[in-house]
């Protein structure tokens, strides 16, 4: 009985969030469907539904390029700034060294810095030192602003894991490293997921740094192809394209976070000090 | 957890030690000797000397990646924005360009419109971070313990922060411009993007409907780690919900909290695309960072541009530190009691 009545709570809720995340992308997506006659009519559903906008951005070979490009990017930035800021935050988190303040102050300096006045500098190293235009141009700026959020969630969530395990798995002759490995790293696997999820998102979505500094389709990124659509092809009226667009690269973050979202479990940790 | 456990006893012995010497490597030949002996003293334990080495060549190699890539990428622009801002640099003016000291801070500090943008910026980072966090946190609770439907909510709800910031505040402007919105039609009268009021709020809806979400999601992967047992016990105790949350709850999740409000913070003082977007920071609705983006790439005016970014970083500086030091040991790095 009051098992029926929790769930219905919980449905309510589940609306309420639904509804409150999802009505801006469902409008999003009606703009995408509308045809250029109907697409300023402001009614929330299409009068008359189209898939012209669709074609349109597949017909060019750019916006495919774009999403290979913002793809790869950001999984590849993705996957190494957890790596290294996995690697620092538990040292962060766990050991004793000298330069600790010093790194956990650097990484939130860098986080502070207006990035805007960042972009110019960064573009002439690139052009000297060949990086402008290429795949490595913008993975490194990304990694190095997704780490300090990832050093510092991380360092969060490994200073709540319960460490009777780790030294449970020292006492049985486990060095530091191997505690790190295989009984600290799946424990804090909720937060190396939550990082990973945030890191993906702002590679995604940046924008600043792919227009800068990137100048042909061999690195353009999706949100930069975006701001091309506005600016050459199509120029009566690039809306519906650009929201086909922004509906088409919104499905790879959904498939990312459907995937990762499972690794966010509850209670994984519950119990297991106790015996 | 007893298989577990015995199956990295049968592991530790050969692996171990080779990490071990490998991390003695790059470090100065007089650690050599050290090697050996640890390796004998790993069956009885290593005196505490020993083993505090160990930890400390550790942590330097497990930084080192990280502190390198960062100091590497940033460490000359910001160097150089701070050089620029301590000169007269206009691109127009390329002749004029030179070292003026602080004349470009006392130029942007006695400026109106700076002062104006601070009050909007201060403005829509203390309500949308405060909004925020109690939406994030309703959300988090929500995501984290509905019996139904979990994947769905979690995945809708993360929507809202994977969508592109500037086709999100396109849609907002859409859906807000009289005529071609259903927002506008809604509440018929005028146009809300063309008043100051009105304007700022549409910007902290759109802000706070973006990044809820990530309040949320590391709000939520905080409550992952509170012990099922504790609140269990809590709740045979005798304590209601509210007690359960503000007892059992929060104080395990504070680090969690401290992050997700310091980096919100962080980046809600810099906001830039929605404005940008929705009202080009007209009505007088511009934040810090658009007038610095407006001065360094607009207006090629690179001194008082860098001038302004160092601004914007001192003051985002201190909101940190108040933070910081307001969460005390909860704090990354802090060396509390709790270790080991």
């Amino acid at each position: 009985m009051t098992d029926t009545k929790a769930k219905l709570q919980w449905g309510v809720m589940n609306a309420i969030v639904v509804v409150f995340a999802l009505v801006p992308v469902l409008w999003i997506m009606s703009l995408s469907f509308k045809t250029p006659a109907t697409l300023t009519d402001g009614k929330f559903i299409p009068r008359e539904w189209t898939l012209e906008n669709y074609r349109n951005i597949f017909a060019t070979d750019q916006f495919v390029r774009a999403l290979v490009n913002s793809i790869g990017i950001a999984l590849i930035a993705t996957v190494i700034a957890v790596v290294l800021g996995t690697m620092a935050a538990y040292a962060v988190a766990r050991l004793d060294f000298p330069g600790k303040q010093l790194l956990v102050g650097v990484a939130l300096l860098i986080a502070m810095f207006p990035q805007v006045s960042l972009v110019s500098p960064l573009f002439e190293i690139e052009r000297q030192l060949g990086l402008f235009d290429t795949w490595p141009g913008l993975i490194l700026p990304y990694i190095t602003f997704a780490l300090p959020l990832a050093i510092y969630t991380l360092s969060a969530f490994f200073k709540q894991v319960p460490w009777d395990l780790e030294k449970a798995a020292k006492m049985d002759g486990a060095t530091q490293g191997q505690a790190f490995r295989r009984v600290i790293a799946p424990l804090a696997a909720p937060g190396v997921f939550t990082t990973a999820i945030l890191v993906f998102i702002f590679c995604w979505n940046d924008f600043l740094f792919a227009i800068s500094l990137t100048s042909t389709e061999r690195s353009r990124t999706v949100p930069v192809a975006l701001s091309f659509f506005t600016g050459e092809s199509q120029f009566e009226d690039p809306t519906g394209a650009i929201c086909a667009a922004a509906v088409v690269i919104t499905v790879p973050i959904i498939l990312f976070v459907l995937f990762f979202q499972r690794r966010i479990v509850s209670g994984l940790t519950s119990g297991a000090v106790k015996g | 957890m007893s298989e577990r456990t015995s199956k990295l006893s049968i592991n530790a012995t050969p692996a171990g030690a080779d990490v071990t010497a490998d991390e003695a490597d790059p470090r100065t030949g007089g650690q050599h000797a050290t090697v050996p002996a640890q390796r004998a003293n790993r069956r009885r334990r290593p005196p505490l000397s020993e083993n505090k080495r160990a930890e400390r060549k550790l942590g330097w190699l497990l930084c080192a990646p990280a502190a390198l890539v960062m100091v590497a990428v940033t460490g000359y622009p910001i160097l150089y924005s701070v050089w620029l801002s301590l000169q007269r640099f206009d691109l127009r003016f390329p002749d004029e360009r030179e070292f003026v000291g602080l004349e470009n801070y006392i130029t942007v500090l006695t400026n109106e419109f700076w002062w104006t943008a601070f009050g909007v910026t201060m403005l829509i980072t203390v309500v949308t971070v405060a909004v925020e966090l109690v939406l994030g946190m309703g959300l988090a609770l929500v995501m984290h313990r509905t019996l139904v439907g979990r994947g769905i909510v979690r995945t809708a709800a993360l929507i809202p922060y994977g969508i592109v910031t500037v086709v999100a505040a396109f849609s907002w402007r859409y859906a807000w411009t009289p005529g071609t919105g259903y927002l506008a039609n809604l509440f018929s009268d005028g146009a809300p993007l063309t008043e100051r009021a009105s304007s700022l709020a549409i910007i902290m809806l759109a802000e706070i409907w973006k990044t809820t979400p990530f309040m949320a999601l590391l709000l939520m992967a905080g409550l992952a780690l509170v012990p099922e047992d504790l609140l269990k016990a809590a709740s045979t105790d005798g304590a209601t919900g509210w007690q359960r949350f503000t007892k059992v709850m929060l104080p395990v999740m504070k680090p969690a909290i401290l992050v997700a409000l310091l980096f919100r913070t962080l980046d809600a003082f810099r906001v830039f695309d929605n404005i940008y977007v929705l009202t080009s920071g007209a009505n007088e609705t511009s934040s810090v960072s658009m007038i610095a983006y407006n001065n360094l790439i607009r207006g090629l005016n690179l001194g008082i541009g860098s001038t302004m970014s160092v601004l914007i970083f001192i003051t985002v500086a201190i909101i940190a530190f108040i933070f910081v030091k307001l969460f005390g040991t909860a704090a990354p790095g802090s060396d509390d009691g709790e270790r080991r």
